[in-house]
């Protein structure tokens, strides 16, 4: 594939499917926000540093700033507004997880997936565990520690039972 | 779309960089290379076909070339001199990110360099100078016991908002209004810019929050400057143009925190108590006036820390120099000279042989005592409260603070603790001049149900600027809080509650929304009854009158009997004090010199904490913004450049650099503040450094003069102490 040639893709976001034309190399971030309207996926940094464009593609998270749209053809994206994310997302306003709201994508998405790594992996969840996790998820406003207790909320709502830290 | 945390988790709050209308042109700056020259002319690349773009130089602003702020120093686009790296010489919009580019890279600015100042400690150009003078300081040091010096100095440090700055400019309108849309902190500031730079009467002239990704003050005086810039552009190409700064260039041309140096001179009786106090301020002011002077006055004011000294003299210096014009950042020149005086405490004690606790106690400000600037403190001060409750909580005082603790091993541990006070409100006469304003409207949702509205200018950064006027709303009406809504601040529609800065939303704003609420609450009892639900009752007197606005406004009214005199600085500085003690435990590893932060816990009367859960995220988020300070947020530059402009090497805390937060809330109420509450934001960024700076002291013995204390500041303190370790 040409950088310049328009290259066909499809993409599936938070479970609709997508056919688009388009520069292969052009941000999947950019895709998503311009392409689709989807602007729900923010972005900080544009270099892979902040996490706040994190999407899962196939249930991985990646900063969508560093993907290019042609290697997410043929995926499933998940972004901050699926459906499947509300336990997550009332767990962060249960718990005031999120001050300004522009790393809150980032951070709901990053959150679903560590929830599902700890079931997967039958792995306890621990606020050193959640640490980790978010550990690549920028926040300035909060200091994170309401961060991380949304995370664990949202953990013990999936059915997932605390370990010890 | 809302700016409630059920939008914001949702992803479908909108930001600036979200609401770029379809069609609307993207803009930038060209900008300097150099930290001072002569802009000689901008040349413009004859094979480059300019048609389809537009440009803006210094020539075509039809009003004033400066940025309206304090002193009219600062350049909407350079017309001759160049003060800094990264100062606009020159605008460009285009359709699309590539003619964007390409129009950039076909201009070049001729510039004569010229030779900068760099170093501030050398700069003779004062931007702003102060003094505070109490008794008699030189007589109080001559009858000093004991005199101790210290030399200390903070760093600059970057407001990393996750959202970059931006702005939207509007066209103007077949009327000749003009719009411009932003992430801000202060709509009014960008308005007043906006009718100086444009020289365009106020009416024509609306500024609008967007939905803004964080402030932390960076989002202060900036703004201003794109909004300008936005609407300069958007003149000339008649399409709506989006300057959305790129992380780069945000960290590359906007203002951070100022760097300084604060040298104490202290004396005291044979009982360790304060006797005299001598205190040098030197801030960094950058290239520009922006927001200096009162930097200044706010380090000043706190210079002397929370403590009782019946002489005192301040000097307050703000220099020149040729970086970008440092500005606000939360704290607002308090966190540099509160690292100071704690430091110069820790210090006394060690020399003293006292502990740091005892020596704090011996000398803290309680009610009933006068402030550096004279001011007697009568009412809402909870420092012993603050103070015994972080004791009871760390047992902090049973801890052996300093160097005796024999320690061996790779990784040294230790506690430390700053005690401290912020003012909260604008200094002095400031809100006299200010005269807040506040509406709140009675009226109906669109599906016709009760409906409150707060009409005022303070923004909602992340602060809870929303959830306070509604509680506060709510509480004075007797309504739920979900029948208050604050509409989006725009000049046009809002009146001016002044800049959301300096800890003054809750105390001088919410105070303002609780009058106009009991005013409402009572007109709406006198003409319905006191019985029965609110909302019901309002609804009933709304329909008495289909053509009429019931609604409030109140001007705010400053607590009587306060006296500021500006001249002498003397005087009630502000209205009422937050008052906090943090102690931090850290752990040093000797082989790297990281110093990991590992419990942290912050004792704070705010008066009251209208929402618990709020105040405690302000608390955990600023003490981490302080953590950040004292040893791992570097802004260091090069020939007038920022070395870290990139968000890999300007790092901030991440969720494995934060310690668990501990926070007690205290709430000692201030009588004229709404619900008793006074300030929170800035206090918890005044702490954090020298609080994890005593503890670096007590783990490695080694007495640090200076934020950041980064792993390379601390191996070359460690081997001057220890030259035996020296490979």
């Amino acid at each position: 594939v040409s950088a310049e040639q328009l290259a066909r893709i499809e993409l599936e976001v938070d479970g609709l499917a997508h056919q688009l034309e388009l520069a292969p190399l052009r941000r999947l971030l950019d895709v998503l926000r311009e392409d689709l309207g989807l602007t729900g996926t923010k972005e900080g940094c544009g270099e892979g540093e902040c996490g706040a464009c994190t999407v899962l593609v196939d249930g991985q998270a990646l900063n969508s700033c560093l993907v290019p749209a042609i290697q997410a053809d043929g995926a499933r994206i998940t972004t901050v507004a699926s459906a499947q994310n509300e336990a997550v997302q009332e767990a962060f306003v249960e718990c005031e997880g999120s001050q300004c709201g522009i790393c809150t994508p980032g951070l709901i998405v990053m959150t679903r997936a560590w929830i599902e790594r700890c079931r997967r992996d039958d792995e306890r969840p621990t606020r050193a565990g959640a640490r980790s996790a978010l550990a690549g998820n920028l926040c300035r406003c909060t200091g994170y520690e309401k961060v991380i207790d949304a995370a664990l909320q949202a953990a013990a709502r999936a059915g997932l039972v605390e370990g010890e830290a | 779309m809302g700016r409630s945390g059920h939008d914001r988790v949702r992803g479908l709050t909108r930001y600036v960089a979200d609401e770029v209308p379809e069609g609307a042109w993207l803009g930038a700056a060209l900008r300097s290379e150099l930290p001072r020259a002569r802009l000689r002319a901008i040349a413009r690349d004859p094979a480059f076909d300019w048609s389809g773009v537009v440009v803006v130089e210094a020539r075509d602003i039809p009003g004033s070339n400066h940025v309206a702020m304090i002193a009219e120093d600062w350049p909407v686009l350079a017309a001759d001199h160049v003060g800094h790296v990264g100062e606009p010489l020159a605008l460009v919009a285009a359709p699309s990110a590539a003619a964007l580019g390409a129009a950039l890279a076909a201009m070049t600015a001729e510039l004569e360099a010229l030779e900068p100042t760099l170093d501030f400690e050398r700069s003779e150009e004062l931007l702003h100078p102060l003094s505070i003078q109490k008794g008699d300081c030189t007589a109080g040091l001559a009858a000093a016991a004991h005199v101790f010096e210290g030399t200390y100095r903070t760093g600059s440090q970057e407001q990393m908002y996750i959202e970059p700055q931006g702005c939207i400019g509007f066209p103007p309108d077949a009327e000749g209004r003009v719009l411009v849309k932003g992430s801000m902190q202060c709509p009014f500031y960008v308005q007043r810019a906006l009718v100086e730079a444009l020289d365009l009467p106020r009416e024509l002239v609306a500024a609008e929050q967007s939905a803004t990704g964080g402030g932390f003050g960076g989002k202060e005086d900036y703004p201003s400057m794109l909004a300008v810039h936005a609407a300069l552009l958007a003149k000339a190409c008649a399409q709506p143009v989006a300057m959305i700064l790129d992380r780069h260039t945000d960290l590359v041309v906007t203002p951070k925190r100022h760097p300084s140096r604060v040298v104490h001179r202290t004396g005291f009786d044979a009982d360790g108590r304060l006797l005299a106090m001598q205190v040098d301020v030197l801030l960094d002011g950058g290239a520009y006036t922006t927001l200096s002077p009162v930097v200044l006055s706010r380090a000043c004011i706190h210079a002397a820390g929370a403590y009782v000294c019946e002489n005192v003299s301040i000097q307050g210096r703000a220099v020149a120099t040729n970086h970008v014009p440092y500005g606000a950042f939360r704290g607002f020149g308090a966190p540099q000279v509160c690292f100071a005086i704690e430091r110069q405490m820790d210090r006394a004690a060690r020399a003293l042989g006292l502990h740091p606790v005892e020596l704090r106690r011996r000398n803290m400000l309680r009610v009933g005592e006068r402030t550096a600037t004279g001011q007697l403190l009568q009412e809402s001060v909870g420092s012993v409260e603050v103070f015994e409750r972080a004791l009871e909580r760390t047992r902090f005082d049973q801890h052996e603070w300093g160097a005796s603790r024999a320690q061996e091993g790779r990784v040294r541990r230790g506690v430390g603790l700053a005690f401290f006070y912020h003012g909260a409100g604008f200094t002095g006469a400031g809100e006299e001049n200010m005269k807040a304003r506040v509406e709140v409207e009675l009226g109906r949702d669109e599906h016709g149900a009760f409906r409150c509205r707060v009409h005022a200018s303070s923004t909602e950064f992340g602060q809870g600027t929303i959830a306070l006027f509604q509680t506060i709303a709510a509480d004075a009406l007797g309504c739920a809080r979900a029948q208050v809504a604050c509409p989006t601040p725009n000049t046009s529609r809002v009146p001016d509650s002044g800049p959301t800065v300096a800890s003054r939303t809750c105390m001088v704003v919410g105070g303002c929304v609780a009058r106009a609420c009991r005013e409402l609450r009572a007109r709406v009892e006198a003409e319905v009854g006191a019985a029965g639900d609110f909302g019901e009752r309002a609804l009933r007197l709304l329909a008495t009158r289909p053509d009429e606005r019931v609604s409030a406004e109140v001007v705010y009214a400053s607590p009587p009997g306060l006296v500021w005199d500006e001249s002498t600085y003397a005087g009630d500085a502000y209205p009422a004090y937050g008052w906090a003690v943090d102690v931090a435990e850290v752990e040093v590893d000797l082989d790297s010199f990281e110093v990991r932060t590992t419990r942290f816990l912050s004792a704070v009367d705010v008066g009251k904490a209208i929402n618990p859960l709020l105040v405690e995220g302000q608390i955990e988020g600023g003490s981490l913004q302080s953590v950040g300070f004292a040893h791992l947020e570097v802004v260091t530059s090069a020939e007038g450049r920022f070395l870290q402009d990139r968000m890999a090497s300007c790092i901030i805390p991440t969720a494995l650099d934060a310690p668990d937060f501990e926070v007690e809330l205290i709430e000692v109420p201030f009588s004229h503040g709404p619900m008793g509450a006074k300030g929170v934001g800035e206090l918890p960024m005044d702490g954090g450094a020298p609080a994890v700076v005593s503890a670096i002291e007590d783990a490695l013995g080694l007495h640090v003069e200076r934020v950041p204390a980064t792993p390379e500041h601390l191996s070359e303190l460690w081997l001057a102490a220890h030259p035996e370790d020296a490979l």
